[in-house]
């Protein structure tokens, strides 16, 4: 297996530009629908509002404005697929459609996946979604094909800023460190890795530098994996099953027993 | 999304609507019913064969109706094979621990165990000559095997949903683990409601549906048990239920739970009318159940 490649996304120095997505698109080939919405969606400058089945790449702007307006801050991060080491959509597919490549990132193979949709539930994410095209369930490959190319994948090539590097995840740790201590240094202690430790999913392959909450970015403070309830909810059911199997087998004999009365 | 009460909260719906709730509430009659009808086989005396096979005959056409349900609800229905053979490789695709995958085996299992049940009953009812098929119901060992391997179907048919529902990620259906439970009880009270409503509609008399009655009123109770239970583990994932699918979720426990025991309660000795409108509510209790745990996570979406 090659070693494990990845993004950090660092939005402390993403401008807004969209070239990500734009950069994704063009080499996905995903149709510019828009769910055939035809108004702003008044939130910033976003108006591809999610990730989805057509839009692998999304710059979401968070705007954090006082109620007085005398200060603001406007924050954008480029979100992505984040490749979990454990990954609950891999984990729930039940075709295999969902595989771990070479590379370690996860990708759908489209010839596979009937759209069942387990996987969009299953994602913690949020990620992946129909694309209406393929009617199958789709989301970032990692540019899984110019990977295999020997390219970087399109949204970090176009990154102007560097927002997004792509690399092998150790080195884009070991960089994301000294960023953190560079913030931190500069005064920004709110600086914080999400997901570049194994705690998180056994580490996001996709991992960002947030510089508040993660629920601020729209990310779940403690994504957890689908499976986490499957021995107690079996359990749970089993014993369910035994209880309407002893309600049924009681008052069944009860009726033997009334009609041996009777009898 | 600050205040989410859970990571849940930041998941993508599966876009499984009314397709689903059909799918489920079927799954639920279709399961239940066998499993009674088997009950019922196993336990019982040659009187109540015909109670047997009024759930044979409903499991089977409800079970056809859910293959198209299932098929059709995917976004490539022309693929619904790959759910049992990997398209890569064509071997046999199965992963014991996605609930998805063994309810795909499970139901056209069920299936079979169905088909069998149901020929037996034919044969029994219309086609004595056909000795063989006879000899797939209860008492003799071949139908005895049948009946106690498709009720075991039976009732995975019905919970597995439910577990489904717990490994999903999404608001409220994955903040419990007893969805699975709740499931497959509310499956066979429903189940044993129709039963006794059909047993009513045919006129028929017997200790069997006085059993039968029993088991929903004895399981209504079990499900408030495990509907408090599942509230409680819910903690403060509870709040997904604040809105308009809380609301449905109140009235089918209402008129699906408590206004049926009531009913039960309060009834004449005589009076079977009263009891044939309480398995009415139950089943359109049920019914209003399954809907709002389907959509309850759509209005709690990002």
């Amino acid at each position: 297996m090659a070693e494990a490649m990845g993004f950090f996304t660092d939005p402390t120095v993403c401008i807004g530009c969209k070239a990500c997505e734009v950069a994704c698109k063009q080499w996905n080939q995903l149709p510019a629908l828009d769910d055939a919405r035809k108004t702003l969606s008044g939130d910033s400058y976003d108006n591809t509002r999610k990730l989805d089945g057509t839009h692998w790449r999304h710059v979401k702007f968070i705007e954090q404005i006082d109620e007085d307006r005398r200060d603001g801050r406007w924050t954008m991060l480029s979100d992505v697929c984040k490749h979990c080491v454990q990954a609950g959509c891999l984990e729930v597919c039940p075709t295999n459609a969902i595989i771990r490549t070479e590379f370690d990132t996860v990708v759908i193979q489209s010839d596979t996946c009937n759209g069942c949709k387990a996987c969009i539930a299953a994602c913690p994410f949020g990620v992946i979604d129909i694309n209406p095209v393929s009617n199958t369930a789709q989301k970032c490959t990692l540019c899984y094909d110019r990977l295999q190319a020997g390219m970087e994948p399109a949204c970090s090539q176009a990154c102007p800023t560097d927002s997004i590097v792509f690399g092998p995840v150790r080195e884009l740790k070991e960089r994301a460190a000294r960023r953190v201590d560079q913030l931190h240094a500069a005064g920004e202690k709110r600086a914080v890795l999400y997901g570049a430790d194994e705690k998180m999913l056994g580490g996001l392959n996709a991992f960002f530098l947030l510089v508040d909450r993660p629920e601020v970015y729209g990310l779940p403070p403690d994504p957890k994996m689908p499976s986490r309830h499957l021995v107690p909810g079996t359990l749970f059911t089993m014993l369910g099953a035994l209880i309407v199997g002893l309600v049924s087998i009681f008052n069944f004999r009860d009726r033997r027993a009334d009609e041996a009365g009777r009898d | 999304m600050i205040d989410a009460p859970s990571s849940t909260w930041f998941t993508a719906s599966p876009h499984w609507y009314w397709l689903i709730v059909v799918y489920f509430v079927l799954g639920a009659l279709a399961g239940g019913t066998y499993f009674l009808s088997a009950m019922i086989d196993l336990t019982g005396r040659s009187s109540d064969r015909r109670l047997a096979r009024l759930g044979y005959y409903i499991t089977l056409p409800l079970l056809l109706v859910i293959g198209v349900v299932l098929i059709v609800d995917l976004s490539r229905p022309d693929r619904f094979w790959h759910l049992f053979i990997e398209n890569h490789t064509l071997r046999p695709m199965f992963k014991y621990w996605v609930p998805m995958s063994t309810g795909s085996w499970a139901v056209p299992l069920f299936g079979f165990f169905a088909t069998l049940s149901f020929v037996a009953t034919i044969a029994e009812h219309h086609r004595p000559h056909w000795r063989f098929a006879r000899r797939l119901r209860p008492p003799a060992l071949l139908g005895t095997l049948v009946a106690v391997l498709g009720a075991i179907l039976a009732l995975h048919v019905t919970g597995y949903t439910g577990v489904m529902l717990s490994v999903l990620n999404r608001p409220v259906w994955s903040d419990t683990p007893l969805f699975g439970m709740l499931f497959i009880v509310s499956a066979v009270t429903m189940s044993a409601a129709l039963l006794a409503l059909g047993a009513r509609w045919l006129r028929w008399q017997s200790p069997a549906v006085a059993a039968l009655n029993r088991i929903w009123m004895w399981l209504l109770v079990v499900q408030i048990l495990v509907l408090v239970a599942l509230f409680i583990s819910l903690g403060p994932a509870v709040r997904g239920w604040l809105n308009v699918w809380g609301i449905v979720l109140a009235i089918g426990i209402t008129i699906g739970i408590v206004l049926p025991l009531i009913a039960f309660r309060r009834r004449r000795p005589q009076g079977k009318g009263g009891l044939s409108v309480a398995a009415a509510l139950v089943l359109a209790g049920g019914f209003l159940v399954r809907t709002a745990i389907v959509f309850v996570p759509v209005v709690n979406a990002p």
